[in-house]
């Protein structure tokens, strides 16, 4: 049992590693540069082949080396999206499962709000109005992805807050600050880990598809979902434009899916009990 | 649950109203002055207001018609497509939870989790995609975008109806994905969960056939989790026609909402937004009132 968990973690985190490395040393692994054209007619879309192999797009740009570029995208727009939305999702989280009444009211009407409204075309409009580039999309992903996870910690701390080690700390007059952060918040954190994990996927998910509608990462930079977009036109003859770039989403966010359903099985003590 | 429907309207209407001052940079003055975008962002929200409460969303900047009549044209093909994939998910994830369920751990479960493992990953823009690759383009089996082509006007009604339904599949598959491996998902341990109950045991202990005790006492309970994620699936689709709606041409709210955002057209973007919401809401309300209908304590709770 415990070795097939194992797997999991290790098979997601091995990919997402090699991955890590393939975005650091980018400019090593890519056998061109991502952005040079070559617009002679047959050099333009060629199929895959052992010079290019992923094969070239309309351009003539070889397809591998700006999937490689188009990783670091990816992986930095994933991390820094989940973890914007982690510091908010948790000090919301926190507040409104430490404190309740009405700062609870609060928070939590917020958070319905969020979840009512359709988030994606929230996305759209902001980053329309606030000009389409890679530091509004993290931003504007974490601010709006963060309602799961506020939940998820209210949750932890309501039950928390009860137990004796936080009334014996309260008794001895350890702030509230104090308390919330060094007493609850280690406690709640094995869920948080879990979600976060998956949120990272979902995170890559939403750039991949706000470049493809040409509001992400703005050409020539390279990324997964605008390369798809530049594919979308020469569908029905260049198909390793499509095929390869939805392959890359697929198996990093597939990764990141596997870490957290592993961390998930490690982590939740009921689970484990269930699965036996 | 209400209190939210109050507040949601008005919420994300003042975030895009903060980001206003945008947009009437870019248009000329008299411009701004004909649609009010000269006032402050305040008043310009509080005549906002004033006119929404009479589902007035004003005109829209690119071509001058009510924007209310320009969502109303595009809701149908919206609602048809939703409904659909809604129909799908429900008819296909539910049975295939209930199965992989009851027969845990055998080849069709696990050949079913690993698919909703990567149901899970798969970009559903891209599987669009490959839809129109492989029957669009491959095998020419179903047309690739569009909803009612020109010919159509000349068909008789069945034969049009036919046509529509064929324009459908490929829409309706990619849309229906998402929303097919969380539901059979929830549905298998949702069943699982239940299965394990003592009032499981005691139907079973009664000798009652195999299939009521699944049927009748199961699947009834298993439900309400179920409904939750119904719930929920849906901001995700209609966040979701936004895309597939501009891939496969198709003529509803959800391109309604890309083109206006595209061009700046703020009211009709105001109002796709509202329009979106709302149908959300609804959603929700549905699927508080089929809580209802599935468990009895909840209807009886009330009145003790």
């Amino acid at each position: 049992m415990k070795d097939k968990l194992n797997k999991r973690i290790i098979f997601g985190a091995s990919i997402i590693a090699l991955m890590a490395i393939v975005a650091v040393f980018a400019p090593y692994v890519a056998t061109q540069d991502p952005l040079e054209m070559d617009l002679s007619a047959d050099a333009r879309l060629q199929a895959p082949s052992l010079e290019h192999f992923f094969g070239t797009d309309s351009l003539g740009r070889d397809v591998f080396s700006r999937m490689v570029y188009g990783t670091r995208i990816s992986l930095s727009v994933g991390f820094i999206a989940v973890f914007i939305s982690l510091v908010i999702g948790i000090s919301l989280g926190g507040l409104s499962g430490y404190y309740g009444g009405w700062v609870d009211g609060v928070i939590m009407r917020l958070v319905e709000v969020m979840y009512c409204f359709p988030t994606f075309f929230l996305i759209m409009m902001v980053i329309t109005f606030l000009g389409p580039n890679i530091v509004n999309v993290m931003i504007v992903i974490g601010l709006t992805s963060w309602a799961g996870l506020c939940r998820l910690v209210r949750a932890e701390f309501l039950t928390l807050r009860e137990r004796d080690f936080v009334y014996s700390a309260r008794v001895q007059g350890v702030p509230n600050g104090r308390i919330i952060f060094r007493h609850i918040l280690p406690n709640a954190m094995a869920p948080v880990y879990v979600s976060a994990t998956l949120s990272v996927g979902g995170a890559i998910l939403v750039e991949s598809a706000l470049s493809f509608l040409g509001l992400g990462v703005q050409i020539p930079t390279p990324s997964w979902g605008n390369i798809l977009t530049a594919g979308k036109n020469y569908i029905d003859y260049a198909w390793w434009l499509t095929l390869f770039p939805g392959l890359a989403i697929l198996v990093t966010v597939l990764s990141f899916n596997l870490i957290g359903e592993g961390l998930r099985e490690v982590l939740d003590p009921k689970l484990r009990e269930s699965r036996r | 649950m209400f209190v939210v429907m109050h507040l949601a309207p008005g919420d994300p209407a003042s975030i895009r109203y903060g980001l206003n001052p945008d947009v009437s940079e870019s248009a000329r003055a008299h411009f701004s002055k004909m649609y009010d975008l000269d006032k402050p962002v305040l008043i310009q929200y509080l005549l906002w207001m004033k006119r929404f409460v009479s589902l007035d969303f004003g005109k829209s900047l690119i071509d001058d018609r009510p924007v209310i009549a320009r969502i109303l044209a595009r809701l149908p093909a919206t609602l048809l497509l939703q409904v659909c994939s809604l129909l799908v998910i429900f008819c296909l994830s539910i049975p295939i939870g209930i199965i992989s369920a009851l027969k845990r751990n055998s080849l069709f479960d696990r050949v079913m989790t690993i698919l909703v493992f990567i149901g899970y990953a798969t970009p559903t823009f891209w599987l669009a995609l490959l839809l129109i690759l492989l029957f669009g383009f491959k095998l020419e089996w179903f047309p690739i975008s569009g909803m009612s082509p020109w010919y159509t006007a000349y068909l008789d009604s069945f034969a049009r109806c036919k046509d529509l339904l064929w324009h459908l599949v490929l829409p309706v598959a990619a849309t229906a994905f998402g929303g097919l491996a969380a539901l059979s998902r929830y549905t298998r341990s949702s069943m699982i969960e239940v299965l394990g109950e003592n009032y499981v045991l005691t139907a079973r202990a009664k000798g009652l056939s195999e299939r009521r005790v699944v049927m009748v006492h199961v699947l009834r309970n298993a439900l309400l989790p179920i409904i939750t994620i119904l719930g929920l699936t849906l901001p995700a689709l209609i966040s979701g026609s936004f895309i597939f709606e501009t891939i496969f041409a198709w003529p509803g709210m959800g391109r309604l909402g890309y083109e206006a955002i595209m061009g700046y057209d703020y009211p009709t973007v105001m109002g796709v937004g509202v329009m979106a919401t709302i149908l959300t809401l609804l959603g929700i309300f549905l699927s508080d009132v089929m809580y209802a209908v599935v468990d009895p304590r909840i209807r009886f709770g009330k009145r003790q």
